[in-house]
């Protein structure tokens, strides 16, 4: 136990110390790269390349609409000295591929493999020129590889016809990686791998799975949030038609039947009772983000900010507040699966195949070894796939009536048992020096939980950190020259789930910072752009940061004349080091705000795929969008509402902007995350744009003209 | 009961509850899996198929109400098809779960529409998207209906 006595020790110098310590560690986390942390680096597990010259690269990202198999592909082609048309990838199944041990998200797909998957690659190149040379009675050096090919002099032979003739792959040491050529595949639009299957219906998703003699499951879960299941009476439900088995576990009530629809309307008969521990209204979840309650924790600083921001004199202060959000995504959770005697198979969506087979085996009693998860496409992620007990529900399910089992959640349960993006509260205070720049400034932020309680993240993490991660994402204050800034995280843990929504407490803490910017831009009677591009340091980051303002300002009609009734409005974050600015133009059609164009600049580092990188700066656009003029959940009585689509209302065709631009700057030799940093402006942007209108600060989203 | 219609131009014939909604007979009994389950209750247009031409939110629709009708889903649609082409050239998917609801929907209004407007896409096409693909999902639709006017 020497290091918790070490932890006490360091706790014991004080609260002061620790958080200077602490400190350290969130701004180490704000800006550290995710590494990759898959379980192989053996080429033979990656990669299989067939009799018919196809390459299929086995990864242990899972494709959920980002695009990162069709970049990964276009990584290991350039490596490898394969073609496109060659390359083909599938989800590495957890039994005979490799596993990664973090996940799917966080914008890392492509950023923690650059590196790996090329060494990967390259000595899969090395072990086919090696093979190669005993095959074609020549030495290493006089093999050249390129388009799928391997050539001696003037003798070639494709991979396939190569790979026909070995029968045992010698290993190799790492082998030096190409130099980046950028005439071939790195940085080239590529249309997306997926796109045929997706336009013409093929069966890739988990949804679509199936098992021969398969059943259909159906869960009841629990529509109140802080209840519990009291009794429950299954007499009509077990009588009616195609009804299998229900199963009553310590932790859900199952329904088996021959169809989905049998098992929807056998669970729909099930009389149940629950009993609420506590009564929750939404106001209640409100009262408790507030900064000032909950576990404070300062994640940034810099100068004297207490000194600085003392009541009186020229104290600006303003408060802003985002609502919890839904995920939303169009597949519903669900999987299918099939327990024998020694072993499971799940087929299903997953984000985390490592804690979902985890999770499966822990609960069959069996080794994570012969639980095989075998990931499908995902209709969305964005989160929602990173807790799966919907895994474990299919097994057991399976289990009991031995034979394969397909189980999801219908609609209702997804809105009411989501793991949502808290809401939040933040506060911000600041001073003008004589000149109108930012003497100091703070940020709080309050909300619920995002990384704690979360199996991706060990409790460890945010303990050491002492805040919650995911929940300040986006809250640090970018403007370094603020000669007095600091940041502080208020922890609150709300009565329900609340976890990883796509880009996390980027698009609220960013509503929040850059609308106060631009408040403080207008008593500094300053143009909005000039003053933040005055107020960022010359430092790495600071320069990328102010190349993008740049870009999407001289891009944009800023300073221009606009349309009648059109105004323009600015903001800008930085995301996993990925530096994004956004100028929208808005108007005000039948009392609602109305987009028409966003002009956006990213600096994601190297580009991999600049087609699928603009559509993931379109789509996070638009859901950015959707989530700050939009979405909101609430709760009554215990009851968490909407629980449909329509009521839960989201931006459709009609709202979407007509034009959207996007600038991409390369400023970096490496790859950098690209699905979520694009949804960090959006909010806040709107807002500022919305006010050069109609002269009133929106400081709650969703945005609307109303309040 | 016995049901019997045309899906994809070729005569089935189903034994179902009545009531069971058309998707779940196409998905599970008839194993076209092109048509999705997202809401079931006809609020997000992910199940969206073609009977008699109009665009029909599958998971709300009985089967019986479909004897005897025309029932197109996305594998109904020809490898050549303009909604196909243009959602090709578009490079519109990402996760891709919604967009054969979104193709079928519009191939309904590009055949009923022939001089399409933004506004006619606005108001006809109400399908969900959480990838938000809906920038480049308008430019596919206004292509489909070149295409298919070229077609005409």
């Amino acid at each position: 136990m020497r290091s918790s006595v070490g932890l006490g020790v360091v706790i014991g110098t004080g609260y002061f110390t620790r958080n200077i310590w602490q400190r350290y560690i969130a701004e180490m986390a704000n800006t550290l790269d995710t590494p990759y942390q898959g379980t192989s680096s053996d080429p033979s597990i990656w990669f299989e390349i067939t009799e018919k010259n196809e390459v299929i690269l086995h990864s242990t990202k899972v494709e959920m609409g980002q695009g990162a198999h069709t970049g990964l592909a276009q990584i290991a082609a350039e490596e490898l000295g394969a073609t496109m048309e060659q390359m083909q990838v599938k989800h590495a199944e957890s039994m005979s591929g490799n596993v990664d041990n973090f996940a799917t998200g966080g914008s890392t797909s492509i950023a923690s493999l650059w590196i790996p998957l090329r060494e990967i690659a390259a000595s899969m190149r090395e072990m086919i020129r090696n093979e190669a040379s005993k095959v074609m009675n020549t030495t290493t050096d006089k093999i050249e590889i390129s388009e799928g090919k391997v050539s001696a002099g003037n003798k070639s032979i494709s991979f396939g016809e190569l790979v026909q003739q070995v029968t045992e792959w010698e290993e190799v040491d790492t082998p030096e990686l190409k130099a980046v050529d950028r005439a071939k595949y790195i940085g080239k639009p590529i249309p997306r791998l997926d796109l045929k299957s997706k336009v013409t219906g093929e069966p890739i998703y988990g949804l679509d799975a199936e098992m021969p003699n398969m059943l259909y499951g159906a869960v009841l879960r629990p529509h109140l949030v802080d209840s519990e299941l009291v009794s429950i009476d299954i007499t009509k439900a077990e009588k009616m038609p195609g009804v299998v088995k229900i199963i009553q576990e310590e932790d859900f009530v199952g329904v088996i039947a021959n169809s989905y629809y049998e098992a929807e309307q056998a669970k729909e008969a099930i009389q149940s009772e629950w009993k609420t521990n506590n009564n929750w209204n939404y106001e209640d979840i409100t009262e408790m983000i507030q900064v000032g309650k909950g576990h404070p924790q300062t994640i940034q600083k810099s100068g004297n900010p207490e000194g600085s921001l003392k009541e009186g004199g020229n104290l600006i202060r303003a408060e802003y507040k985002s609502p919890m959000g839904a995920h939303a995504q169009l597949e519903p959770n669900g999987s299918v699966a099939f327990v024998e005697e020694d072993k499971a198979t799940v087929i299903m969506s997953t984000q985390v195949v490592e804690i979902t087979r985890k999770e499966v085996a822990k609960r069959l009693g069996l080794n994570k070894d012969q639980v095989n998860i075998k990931p499908t496409f995902l209709g969305g992620g964005f989160g929602r796939r990173l807790h799966t007990p919907n895994a474990v529900e299919a097994a057991v399910m399976s289990k009991a009536v031995g034979k394969p089992v397909k189980s999801f959640f219908n609609r209702k349960e997804e809105f009411q048992n989501d793991t949502f993006r808290p809401p939040a509260h933040n506060f911000l205070k600041a001073k003008l020096d004589e000149n109108g720049m930012i003497a100091a400034m703070e940020h709080n932020i309050s909300s619920g939980d995002v990384s704690y309680g979360s199996p991706l993240l060990p409790a460890i993490v945010n303990n050491l950190i002492g805040s919650d991660v995911g929940a300040w994402r986006g809250g640090m204050i970018q403007y370094s020259s603020i000669p007095n800034y600091q940041a502080i995280s208020w922890r609150v843990k709300l009565p329900f789930a609340t976890s990883w929504w796509r880009s996390l407490g980027l698009l609220a803490n960013t509503f929040a910072i850059e609308s106060f910017m631009d408040e403080l831009a207008e008593k500094a009677g300053k143009d909005p752009i000039e003053y933040r591009l005055a107020q960022i340091d010359d430092s790495e980051r600071g320069t990328r940061l102010k190349k993008v303002i740049a870009a999407a300002r001289d891009n944009s009609s800023w300073g221009e004349k606009l349309t009648e009734g059109r105004s323009l409005g600015f903001a800008c974050s930085t995301d996993v080091n990925v530096p994004c600015a956004q100028v929208v133009e808005v108007s005000i059609e039948n009392s609602e705000i109305k987009v028409h164009k966003v002009t956006c600049a990213l600096d994601p580092g190297l580009v991999i795929n600049p087609d699928q990188v603009k559509a993931q700066c379109e789509g996070s656009i638009i859901m950015g969008m959707s989530a700050s003029m939009f979405e909101e959940m609430t709760l009554k009585d215990n009851e968490l509402q909407p629980i449909i689509y329509g009521p839960y209302k989201m931006a459709t065709m009609r709202h979407a902007p007509k034009e959207i631009n996007v600038i991409l700057l390369e400023n970096d030799d490496k790859p950098g995350g690209v699905g979520e940093p694009p949804l960090g402006p959006i909010g806040a942007a709107i807002a500022n744009a919305t006010y050069q209108l109609t002269g009133k600060r929106l400081r709650t989203m969703p945005l609307t003209l109303e309040a | 009961m016995k049901i019997t219609f045309s899906l994809n131009d070729e005569k089935v014939t189903v034994e179902s509850d009545g009531n069971t909604p058309l998707l779940w007979v196409i998905r599970d009994q008839l194993g076209y899996k092109g048509t999705k389950f997202g809401c079931g209750k006809g609020a997000c247009g992910a199940c969206t198929v073609n009977i008699d031409g109009m665009a029909i939110r599958s998971c709300s629709y009985p089967v019986v109400a479909a004897a005897d009708k025309k029932v197109i889903t996305i594998e109904g649609l020809p490898e050549d098809h303009p909604v196909k082409k243009a959602w090709i050239e578009e490079i519109v998917p990402q996760c891709g779960y919604c967009q054969p609801g979104f193709m079928m929907a519009t191939n309904a209004l590009i055949n009923s529409k022939p001089n399409l407007t933004d506004e006619d896409i606005d108001n006809n096409i109400t399908n969900i998207c959480r990838c938000a693909t809906y920038y480049r999902m308008r430019k596919a639709i206004h292509k489909a209906a070149e295409l298919n006017n070229q077609n005409a």
